[in-house]
């Protein structure tokens, strides 16, 4: 199989970078979401669009970077 | 592609992996971050190893011990012999640190596919959803005694900073860099202190990559280093927070710029952080030039 429609982009989640990606492979779509510096993984979801994965891939980001605490 | 670096043998790009994967003599292994991604789909041909199981002590805090490796090496089909090629998730974070410890372990032919999985995906190539199982090595591997030349351990770093013997490159966040917070953000904490070591300069890992994953010219890289006091004079020491992106500092340093002296501080930032009355400077980094 060959993955299609890759796609990239940066998405603001409450004061932090994200970076989503999403391809579709078969009938199924994928998505990571990574926090843009350093670059780690916060979610990995497969779904059936591209809507439901991007958005679940988002809430499960906003979970984990809320539990960050900034020391300023 | 390649060829500007000082040691461009040690880069192959997508093309190359795709038409070389089935090569008897060549062993591709993903190695990521998060270890389910090679499960979703993979580079026909693949095998995975798990950075936090399989390339690590599990009990001890270190690397692989040698008799381990070269258990892996074996089961992987792997013999001294074969070109390994390495690709994983994150712009090859843990590709790096894969190919740090075969070095350290002083397995000769190891290569990094340019861009990773990122670039595997983005140009559409084929991807097989099955796992690869690898037929043992009829020959037993042997690693060598391991290079501690590339290997930077406490004594040595805390040496380092008392006499400024060495550059410190710090290849975290600017955010963690200062102590804004002490890990990843969405990471668990996981240190006592943030900041970072004194004098150290702050060159977060990513600047040596471009937009599609790749690795950045040979000239960008100089420019970016020699900034920040990177030069033939002293010995480079990098660091993160477990080691891992640092290894992937260490690689551009080591291998496509050609800096001899340099080592990878796998302790980082989780132990420093967490050792009683270390020096910490705390603040964003200084500009370029700045002491």
């Amino acid at each position: 199989m060959k993955p299609e429609h890759f796609s990239e982009r940066k998405v603001d989640v409450d004061g932090w970078q994200v970076n989503l990606t999403t391809y579709q492979l078969g009938d199924k779509w994928h998505t990571t979401a990574d926090n843009v510096s350093p670059g780690a993984s916060l979610a990995r979801i497969v779904a059936d669009t591209r809507e439901d994965a991007e958005n679940r891939a988002l809430a499960r980001a906003k979970e984990l970077l809320g539990r960050t605490k900034r020391r300023t | 592609m390649s060829a500007s670096y000082a040691h461009p043998e040690v880069l192959v790009d997508t093309e190359w992996v795709a038409s070389h994967a089935h090569d008897p003599n060549v062993r591709v292994v993903e190695v990521d971050v998060d270890t389910k991604a090679y499960d979703e789909g993979h580079v026909p041909g693949a095998i995975a190893w798990a950075w936090n199981t399989q390339l690590c002590d599990t009990v001890v805090r270190d690397i692989l011990p040698k008799a381990q490796f070269d258990d892996l090496m074996t089961q992987s089909g792997i013999g001294n012999n074969t070109t390994v090629v390495l690709y994983g998730d994150n712009n090859n974070w843990f590709a790096a640190w894969a190919l740090w410890q075969m070095k350290v372990y002083g397995h000769k032919d190891v290569r990094i596919m340019d861009g990773g999985r990122k670039k595997w995906l983005a140009e559409g190539r084929d991807l097989e959803t099955t796992a690869t199982r690898a037929t043992p090595s009829a020959t037993p591997y042997r690693a060598s005694d391991p290079d501690l030349s590339l290997r930077a351990f406490l004594p040595q770093v805390q040496q380092a900073h008392k006499a400024g013997s060495a550059v410190m490159i710090d290849v975290r966040s600017p955010q963690e860099f200062s102590g804004e917070i002490l890990a990843p953000p969405g990471l668990p904490e996981t240190c006592q202190r943030g900041g970072h070591i004194p004098g150290a300069r702050s060159v977060p890992w990513g600047k040596a990559c471009n937009d599609d994953g790749t690795f950045k010219s040979r000239d960008q890289l100089q420019q970016l280093y020699a900034a920040e006091g990177v030069n033939a004079a002293k010995p480079v020491i990098a660091y993160c927070r477990i080691g891992e992106r640092s290894s992937h500092t260490w690689f551009v340093l080591k291998y496509l710029l050609g800096v001899n002296n340099v080592m990878n501080y796998d302790g980082s930032w989780t132990e420093w952080g967490n050792l009683v009355g270390a020096p910490v400077e705390k603040g964003a980094a200084k500009s370029a030039g700045q002491a």
